[in-house]
């Protein structure tokens, strides 16, 4: 199963041109850079997410000017900008990728069942999502956030489950509208007429054409999350600041340095935010361009035509 | 009789997208007062627990009825939504309609002018992207929009905070206005801009407008880049539609072509974008306001979810919901008065 759909996913690629090619393959390479720094953070860090001070007990510069020791500079805490930036793609990946396994696990089976058996369950639950969906996304991921750090904490799982409440109405409703259209097409009914039961038709023939869309909303929401988790961080519901570095909390403390002139402690961490959701969005929305074929441009190549050989009977006869 | 049939079908499209707003309002009001009044316990507990003596919070619990069975608040709950009322802060006692009126006039003022400057920037950079497809603008534009959805409005701020306000001292970076002139100013409106031109106070004016400037034009920036790549995608689908093919056929200028027949159709669905943003806007708001300072109602919600007022809290994202829901209810409308398409 994993083969043919690797090779839909990484053929068009290869077959791409021009400028789309190149949006997937910058987005890749961010996407890569940021998921080194994640796994091998401890390597490439100066100093820990929450050092303050070097081995010798003697405390970091507050607010200190970038320089040799600390590139980025230090914060208003003392600890090393560069470092936090580091851990916090960390974080970041942490989260989204349980975000975005989350909202799929709840999204795509909720989205499958209501697209293929229709009637009152997916009017029900169509109005549910709808409604979920028109709220603003940040404030129903604050008031999650606020409601959970009771109970679970303010960790990674709490950010986690408050960023994919906000993404399962938008992978339910992509899921069930292309189940709907696939619903009808011929070799469904086949497999129905066959006898095939429900699951088999869920899972064999509709599951793995609606699969296909899958890596493009994800990667799109995945830049989104990593937005959201920033907001929540920034208003002081992330993550707890002593547990990791994040970039949303490091801004926040930052803002009031801006009145004071001290542009490092948030310039880093922000790019650090847009580099990573733009080079997201960059492979989502190339791979949108590439793999969607009503977007997708071929190259425009020659076309040669065999030598006509033999005159047809008919241009003989002249008339 | 083409007129007698179009208010017809106007009206029955208008009647049946009320009845499906409806549930819409029930389903969200259902879930805030789950979420909100139901896991939490009582609000009196979570907002002044250890603060008062246990018999003193019997009392409040008593008095504010939150020892009655759950279906029964639930009941006087959407009762009291349906007559505006959305209770009372336990922090401050202050009425959440107060909050909406006062902080949310700031809101108010502050989400129209980032639109207005959002729908400025994502109409000209996605026009002029979408024209010139492939090329050099077209990458420009595009990257112009990726980068802006890119950056938190809090990073946006940040970076205008330090630029326009520390380096170059133009614009002030935190609250409405300048000490004097809130102490000098008459507030009727509670939109600052509007009562300062009421009272004809020009200098009050410019000192409002030099506040707004940074937090609109940063939230309208944010904004703005989705309005980018709609209207880019826009231009694209309509360029390729036959009756442009007709127009060039014809003879017309490109000019022509693109003003009159392009554009004019690419920017129908922006009306609905526009609707769709509106829940974009309120999140970013909040985002904006914490940043500037902006005694808006998203920093008032902030600040009573940092107080643990669930009632305030709650009142505050009914309001909002009800917004969200209003606002696609009138944007849907709207289209559909422009657009006849929309009606069947």
């Amino acid at each position: 199963m994993a083969r043919p759909s690797l090779t839909r996913l990484f053929g068009p690629i290869r077959e791409a041109r021009g400028v789309p090619k190149w949006v997937v393959i910058a987005g890749i390479a961010i996407t890569i850079a940021f998921v080194v720094f994640a796994l091998f953070a401890p390597w490439i860090a100066p100093y820990d997410f929450d050092t303050y001070r070097t081995a010798d007990g003697v405390r970091f510069p507050k607010q200190g000017h970038p320089s040799g020791d600390h590139l980025f500079g230090t914060n208003v805490q003392s600890t090393d900008v560069l470092s936090r930036v580091i851990y916090g793609a960390r974080t970041a990946l942490e989260v989204v990728i349980l975000a975005v396994i989350f909202s799929l696990v709840v999204g795509l089976p909720l989205g499958l069942i209501s697209g293929y058996f229709g009637g009152k369950l997916d009017r029900v639950l169509l109005l549910v999502m709808d409604s979920l969906f028109a709220f603003p996304y940040l404030l129903l991921a604050i008031v999650v956030a606020f409601l959970l750090s009771d109970r679970l904490g303010r960790g990674v799982m709490t950010a986690a489950v408050s960023i994919s409440v906000v993404y399962v109405p938008q992978y339910y409703r992509v899921v069930r509208n292309h189940v709907i259209s696939v619903r009808e097409e011929t070799y469904v009914e086949a497999a129905r007429a066959l006898g095939a039961r429900p699951r088999t038709v869920i899972s064999r023939y509709i599951l793995q054409n609606v699969i296909q869309n899958v890596p493009v909303i994800a990667t799109l929401n995945a830049a989104d999350a990593i937005l959201t988790l920033a907001a929540l961080g920034f208003l002081g519901y992330g993550i707890q600041p002593t547990d990791a570095a994040e970039w949303g909390y490091d801004l926040q403390r930052a803002i009031s340095d801006a009145g004071a002139g001290i542009w490092w402690t948030g310039l880093f961490p922000g790019f650090a935010i847009v580099t990573l959701v733009t080079g997201l969005t960059l492979l989502g929305e190339g791979l949108n361009d590439v793999l969607n074929p009503v977007l997708r441009r071929r190259p425009i190549q020659a076309v040669i035509l065999p030598e006509r050989q033999s005159r047809l009977p008919a241009d003989e006869a002249g008339v | 009789m083409a007129g007698g049939q179009q208010t017809t079908s106007l009206r029955t499209y208008a009647l049946t997208r009320l009845g499906l707003a409806l549930p819409m309002v029930l389903i969200l009001l259902t879930m805030v007062f789950l979420l909100l009044r139901v896991a939490p316990g009582d609000p009196i507990t979570a907002a002044l627990g250890g603060r008062l003596p246990p018999e003193q919070l019997e009392e409040r619990r008593e008095a504010a009825g939150y020892n009655r069975s759950l279906a029964v608040q639930y009941l006087e709950y959407l009762g009291n939504v349906a007559t505006l009322d959305f209770g009372e802060t336990i922090v401050d006692n202050r009425p959440v309609t107060r909050v909406i009126t006062q902080n949310g006039a700031a809101t108010l003022e502050l989400t129209v002018v980032a639109l207005f400057v959002a729908l400025v920037v994502g109409i000209g950079v996605g026009l002029v992207s979408g024209r010139y497809r492939d090329t050099p603008v077209d990458v420009a534009g595009r990257l112009f929009g990726i980068l802006i959805y890119a950056a938190p409005v809090f990073f946006l701020g940040f970076l205008a905070q330090l630029v326009f306000a520390q380096w170059l001292g133009w614009f002030p970076t935190s609250g409405r206005a300048s000490p004097v002139t809130s102490y000098d100013l008459d507030t009727p409106t509670n939109l600052f801009l509007v009562d300062s031109l009421i009272a004809l106070d020009f200098s009050a004016f410019s000192d409002v407008l030099s506040h707004l400037v940074l937090p609109a034009v940063t939230l309208g920036l944010v904004t703005g880049g989705v309005f980018i790549r709609l209207i880019r995608v826009n231009v694209l689908q309509t360029l390729q539609g036959d009756y442009i093919e007709a127009a060039r056929a014809r003879g017309l200028s490109e000019r022509t072509v693109m003003w009159h027949h392009a554009f004019r159709n690419a920017l129908v669905p922006v009306i609905t974008v526009v609707g769709l943003q509106v829940a974009l806007l309120l999140g970013g708001a909040v985002l904006t306001e914490q940043t500037f300072n902006w005694p808006g109602i998203g920093s008032e919600l902030i600040r009573y979810l940092n107080n643990r007022d669930y009632i305030a809290i709650q009142g505050i994202i009914t309001f909002f919901a009800l917004v969200v829901v209003i606002v696609s209810l009138l944007i849907d409308l709207l289209n559909a008065w422009v657009d006849p398409r929309v009606r069947y």
